[in-house]
């Protein structure tokens, strides 16, 4: 499917006039967004919800094999004391981590997803990129999260980054491509837009806004234009591509705003970790304490969950 | 042209800010006469909650300050106080205090902050202990805040008791939410305004208005509080209070005195919100019976 997506995509374009974005009409519908009222079982489910939406993530120069050791066991036992919980969508790690992420975490079912081509700044030669994505997929990466070279977005050499892209793909074979757009770095609304509209036609299975290491990250006009950018996608070709908001959503409430949002934007279809994934590493505990909350009445914390 | 008085509007004082209760709820506090003279905030669960989260993020910086920086800004909250002596003075008044005594609460009140000023860098030296014990350690214990205090202020009176419970609190680097007395809030929410202007980190001090009934239980069962300070007299509150408290183990101590009296204010109110840690630290003893020395 993907080998077709791309050439009709290749050919079309110079053809795929991304429409601009109206910022201020952007704010007000995500500010609608943030003022549903949801009742009490409602959220309920919703938070669970958000949890198995998860992508647990740990990105840093530090990880060492404790850590994502305590990060996968923690992956599917998120609250031992309080039975009937979802596990998480996925850990998300290094790809020197890959390996040892898929042992721990076996018949778990929760997948093991890699950050690639020179995660986060994707300054890389191609071929070193490729071999990153390679050594993932390898390794048995689930999934793969690459980031785009905004540099050369910026610059507006555009093929570039769709060629980019689309090699990734062809390397990721089963696994499933996340495209990073770096959201943060993209400066608008309308490159935005762009950039998603681009990684969505070279073959991104899902698109993803930011690599947690630049502010802002994941906010809500943001994670509303790529949104709109997969529906009008949807519309045209009937191909659904999922959506991974990823930094700066650390609460509960946040979650929930995100997924009211997909749902009025997007539908049903998408509410489960299929098509849309929270990149985060404190929400998980959050929303764990919002759902003992809600059934006990009792204010919970921290203090009584796992250290991130 | 006759002027309009600009009458204040008493609203709740958490994170350093000043903001109304969540729920728009209030109450209109009468004086003896039966006039009403202001609406109260009625606080909700949800303000607690955030009280609660306010005190819980001021908590790293405040007890991380030394112990003489402590003191200063608690000698700070007594020198504003005493600027502002005859607004408390009238606010008293208006709540059926005679102004002889309404004075002397005052004066008291700003001496008793003095008091624990002075106490904040000295407690520890006067409690600590070395630990004579039977292996080679030097052993010794030292008193530590507790976290998160919640503070049930006395009913009967507006400053004193308020003031009387919550300093050997703040004293010793806990943070803290007050519930305010239900019938005399008045001066609780001024006396915020001082705390606001005394170079004390937001948070660390946390104001709410309203009824002990309606928010007791959630303050006791809240599991990021880690004592309760109980300065009022309804027993079945109280019970209710040390019931929830069992959750996650709180203290929770009861606080009933004559405020007025110079003898309610010890030394030992703050380590009544402490923990006390003992530390093993290997040791040579020199000179002994075993040691090489």
């Amino acid at each position: 499917m993907s080998q077709t997506r791309k050439t009709i995509s290749k050919f079309n374009l110079q053809m795929v006039d991304s429409p601009a974005i109206d910022k201020v009409g952007v704010e007000e519908r995500v500010a609608r967004f943030q003022t549903r009222s949801i009742k009490n079982e409602s959220k309920l489910q919703g938070l669970k919800m958000s949890l198995s939406m998860i992508d647990l993530t740990t990105l840093e120069g530090k990880d060492t094999p404790g850590k994502v050791k305590q990060m996968c066991y923690k992956a599917h036992h998120l609250c031992d004391t309080h039975p009937g919980l979802p596990t998480v969508a996925a850990v998300c790690v290094y790809p020197s981590m890959v390996a040892f992420a898929k042992k721990e975490l076996k018949d778990s079912g929760v997948k093991v997803a890699s950050v690639s081509t020179a995660f986060p700044s994707g300054q890389a030669p191609m071929d070193v990129k490729l071999l990153d994505t390679r050594f993932a997929v390898d390794e048995g990466a689930d999934e793969i999260d690459m980031v785009i070279s905004r540099g050369k977005f910026l610059a507006g050499e555009y093929s570039f980054v769709f060629d980019e892209i689309a090699s990734i793909k062809e390397v990721c074979g089963n696994a499933r491509l996340k495209v990073i757009l770096e959201t943060g770095e993209l400066a608008t609304l309308d490159n935005v837009r762009k950039a998603s509209d681009l990684a969505i036609h070279a073959g991104a299975d899902f698109i993803k806004t930011s690599t947690g290491k630049i502010q802002p990250a994941a906010t809500m006009q943001v994670t509303y234009t790529m949104l709109m950018a997969i529906k009008d996608y949807f519309d045209k070709t009937g191909i659904m591509i999922g959506m991974k908001p990823a930094g700066g959503i650390s609460t509960s409430k946040l979650a929930l705003h995100n997924l009211v949002m997909v749902k009025e934007v997007l539908g049903d279809a998408w509410l489960n970790n299929e098509w849309f994934r929270f990149g985060a590493s404190s929400l998980a505990n959050d929303v764990l304490m919002q759902i003992i909350k809600s059934e006990t009445g009792i204010y919970q914390s921290s203090d009584y969950f796992s250290i991130d | 042209m006759a002027r309009i008085e600009i009458l204040k509007t008493y609203k709740l004082f958490i994170g350093g800010q000043f903001p109304r209760t969540e729920s728009g709820r209030f109450y209109a506090l009468k004086n003896t006469k039966g006039t009403p003279i202001a609406n109260i905030c009625l606080s909700s669960r949800k303000d607690v909650r955030n009280a609660a989260q306010a005190a819980r993020k001021a908590f790293g910086g405040w007890s991380e300050k030394t112990a003489f920086n402590r003191g200063q800004i608690l000698y700070r909250i007594a020198e504003m106080l005493e600027g502002r002596r005859d607004q408390f003075i009238a606010e008293l008044q208006a709540q059926g205090v005679g102004k002889a005594k309404a004075e002397k609460e005052v004066e008291i009140a700003i001496d008793r902050i003095v008091y624990y000023a002075g106490w904040c860098d000295k407690y520890n030296q006067v409690l600590s202990a070395v630990n004579p014990v039977s292996s080679s350690h030097f052993n010794f214990s030292v008193y530590e805040p507790t976290g998160v205090v919640g503070i049930f202020a006395p009913q009967n009176t507006s400053l004193l008791g308020l003031v009387s419970v919550l300093m050997p609190v703040i004293a010793g680097g806990n943070t803290c939410l007050v519930l305010a007395s239900e019938n005399m809030p008045l001066c609780a929410i001024t006396f915020a305004e001082v705390l606001h202007s005394s170079d004390l980190p937001g948070g660390v001090v946390n104001i709410l208005t309203g009824t002990n009934k309606e928010l007791a239980d959630t303050l006791s069962s809240h599991m990021d509080i880690n004592a309760i300070v109980y300065g009022g007299e309804d027993s079945e509150i109280l019970k209710s209070i040390q019931e929830n408290a069992v959750s996650n183990i709180k203290r929770v101590i009861v606080q009933k005195k004559d405020w007025v009296k110079p003898d309610s204010q010890d030394l030992y109110m703050i380590i009544d919100t402490q923990e006390l840690k003992t530390t093993w630290h290997p040791i040579e003893n020199i000179g002994g019976a075993t040691s090489s020395y």
